[in-house]
């Protein structure tokens, strides 16, 4: 027996095809590229130019999500609600998938949606891959042990062209969830509470692997909602060993392995956890038990606090400062006065079925406060069929929120979908950078439920007296 | 690509911490097939009012940074996301090296595969050039050097390989193309397959 490895460890070494040197990174074997029109045209056009082919078009899969109407799309004139250049984006990658032979989910699929929701809904995010994708939140496969990471449109070009990647072995970070969730808290304030903790810049260089008790407890939707979010604590990856939730998660779908092969996957899976002993070149710590909804309150998701916590006072630094001034919050005092212009319920942080049931279980009955726009945007066209056929795009649209096709939409506002100047919106997303969300827009991430009842009472609030009288 | 060695600029400082992806070229105009042209979009929101109008408190514009190739930001430069559209917009506009205590991973990646300099500093040498705007100073690729007024060298982390490409010229992708016959003996004998 060698020495005990990690996770992450098992599946680099695995993935070496040459190895790294002082003078040379490794070449590191891709299993699944993921693509989307924003971030690969670029890397089309180099192909095109050196006369390459994509060398793995079956290890290739694409989608549309980014600049994307969440309006129905049937004519031109539905496409153009995102802009000329979002629409002539979407015909390029339609143009560049049918040149190349990609597999495209563009808009007569069925399984369009947002690249990090339908990898895994697709069953092609599996554990012991490793996942590259033209976008930083690839993270969120690494929920199913797989090594995933996001690149810039150069290295798409390189994995188009080779299936590899030139790569330096990253440092690993362990984190070690304990406890259990009171109600009300779940993934989304975790990895806000996480990142508040260690800092925006707290994982550079690093994957993170979190693993305990209540890591154990959380299902494969949360579990990917805290690995999307790693990479806003600077993290290259973030990941976790998987386990009979994962296998349960991945059976029987359209790329899982079936019959025998299904089973040899599964004891191979088996073995990806990191060994008793392994060591992380950083530790930390974090106690679900005393977690309590969580909200952004400045610039960057590690500006965050408790929902009834006061705002911080940063010490006089003037980033923390100019931060505040643009969110127009005050120090000292916490943000549930702040009063809400929009609430957005979507991302490929928290737009999967249980996302959007949490909401719903808090909207119920109840109407979105005057002056509110509400939007629910589920993460992929199954996401949003499943949800119809048990209601909950009812329960929104009785409640005055507006319900939408799949995409990124006011994740980040490129495809027409915007928050206005100087609005406060509480969004689900992962990013509360100034204009993230549209021109002036004032952003504060929360989760699902923390949402909800913030479009209820036209503020930010705290969801937890909703859940009681649920219950 | 072209070889770089050589990098002689005054510099250009935005303090923020943090400087995200975002600020750098918001996503509104990531809606492009090209990577031509960005540079009259960079900082865009900082350096525009709503009405397209420059704001003259802005850093880019102020006669001082005219020429500049070299930008000085707070601490952990490029958070964020994954865009090349950031060091693709920077490029374009004529910055040619970034210097910070912290430059976040993908940024820093995609910078070095399009001949952007990221260069990281010790806290006392950031303190000195963020406290000193429009200072000349010296980028020495070949030998990860950075002079500062009055002589001071330092030097600056920088993976060999990707120095060597720059310095050189050399495509990353040309380098990868090479090992071919590998890649396709791991295919052939990988113990599974994807
Ligand atoms: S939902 Fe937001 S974070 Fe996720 S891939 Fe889309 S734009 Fe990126």
């Amino acid at each position: 027996m060698g020495a005990p490895r990690t996770l992450f460890e098992k599946i680099w070494t695995e993935h070496v095809v040459v190895a790294e040197t002082a003078d040379t990174p490794a070449v590191l074997y891709v299993d699944l590229h993921l693509i989307h029109e924003v971030t690969t045209p670029q890397a089309f056009t180099l192909l095109r130019d050196k006369g390459l082919l994509v060398r793995r078009p079956d290890l290739t899969l694409a989608t549309m999500d980014h600049s994307t109407p969440t309006t129905p799309v049937s004519t031109l004139k539905d496409l153009l609600v995102a802009g000329e250049g979002a629409a002539a984006q979407i015909r390029q990658m339609e143009a560049n998938c049918a040149e190349f032979g990609v597999e495209l989910h563009g808009f007569d699929s069925a399984h369009r949606g947002i690249v990090h929701v339908i990898g895994p809904e697709l069953g092609a995010t599996q554990p012991g891959k490793t996942i590259v994708c033209g976008d930083s939140h690839t993270s969120t496969h690494g929920a199913f042990g797989a090594f995933a990471f996001g690149i810039g449109t150069t290295e798409v070009g390189h994995v188009l062209a080779t299936q590899c990647l030139l790569q330096r072995k990253p440092k690993t970070l362990g984190i070690d969830v304990s406890g259990s969730f009171a109600p009300g808290v779940g993934a989304k304030d975790l990895i806000l509470a996480i990142i508040g903790q260690i800092g925006v810049d707290g994982g550079t260089g690093h994957v993170i692997e979190y693993h305990g008790e209540a890591i154990s407890a959380m299902g494969m939707d949360e579990r990917m909602t805290v690995c999307n979010m790693s990479i806003e604590a600077g993290a290259r990856a973030g990941m976790m060993a998987p386990d009979e939730k994962t296998f349960e998660y991945l059976q029987g779908r359209l790329h899982s392995p079936t019959g025998g092969e299904w089973d040899s996957a599964v004891s191979r899976w088996r073995s990806l956890t990191s060994d008793a002993g392994a060591s992380f070149d950083r530790s930390v710590s974090i106690s679900a038990n005393s977690l309590e909804p969580m909200v952004t309150f400045g610039t960057n998701p590690g500006m965050v606090v408790g929902v009834n916590e006061p705002v911080p006072d940063g010490g006089g630094d003037a980033s923390f400062r100019k931060a505040l001034e643009y969110m127009q919050v005050e120090s000292g005092k916490p943000l549930t006065d702040t009063a809400v212009d929009v609430v957005f319920i979507g991302s490929c942080t928290n737009s999967r079925l249980s996302d959007l049931q949490q909401a719903a279980d808090v909207m119920q009955g109840r109407k979105v406060a005057d002056g509110v726009r509400m939007l629910v945007v589920p993460g992929s066209q199954q996401i949003k069929k499943a949800a119809e056929e048990i209601g909950l795009n009812k329960v929104f649209r009785d409640a005055g929120a507006e319900w939408r096709e799949s995409g990124c939409s006011m994740c980040l506002g490129m495809n027409g979908d915007t928050v206005g100047k100087g609005q406060l919106s509480v969004s689900t997303s992962n990013r509360n950078f100034v204009g993230r969300q549209g021109i002036g827009a004032r952003t504060v991430l929360a989760s699902p439920m923390t949402a909800a009842a913030s479009a209820i009472e036209g503020r930010v609030a705290d969801p937890r007296p909703y859940l009681q009288q649920v219950n | 690509m072209q070889a770089i060695t050589r990098i002689q600029s005054r510099t250009i400082v935005l303090p923020t911490r943090d400087i995200d992806t975002d600020q750098i070229l918001p996503a509104r105009f990531l809606t492009t097939t090209s990577r031509e042209g960005l540079g009259a979009y960079l900082f865009n929101d900082l350096r525009f009012d709503a009405n397209g109008q420059a704001r003259p408190d802005f850093v880019l514009n102020q006669a001082a940074a005219d020429g500049c190739a070299v930008l000085v930001g707070g601490n952990n430069f490029g958070c964020g996301s994954s865009r090349e559209h950031a060091p693709w917009a920077l490029l374009d506009y004529g910055i040619r090296a970034v210097i910070s205590t912290e430059i976040a991973d993908i940024f820093r990646n995609n910078s070095l595969k399009n001949g952007l300099i990221p260069i990281i500093v010790d806290a006392s040498t950031h303190e000195f050039l963020l406290t000193n705007p429009g200072v000349e100073v010296e980028i020495d690729v070949v030998n990860s050097t950075l002079t500062l007024p009055g002589g001071t060298v330092v030097e600056f982390p920088i993976d060999g390989f990707a120095r060597y490409c720059l310095v050189e010229g050399i495509d990353q992708l040309g380098y990868l193309q090479q090992q071919m016959d590998d890649i396709q003996t791991f295919e052939e004998q990988r113990p599974w397959t994807p």
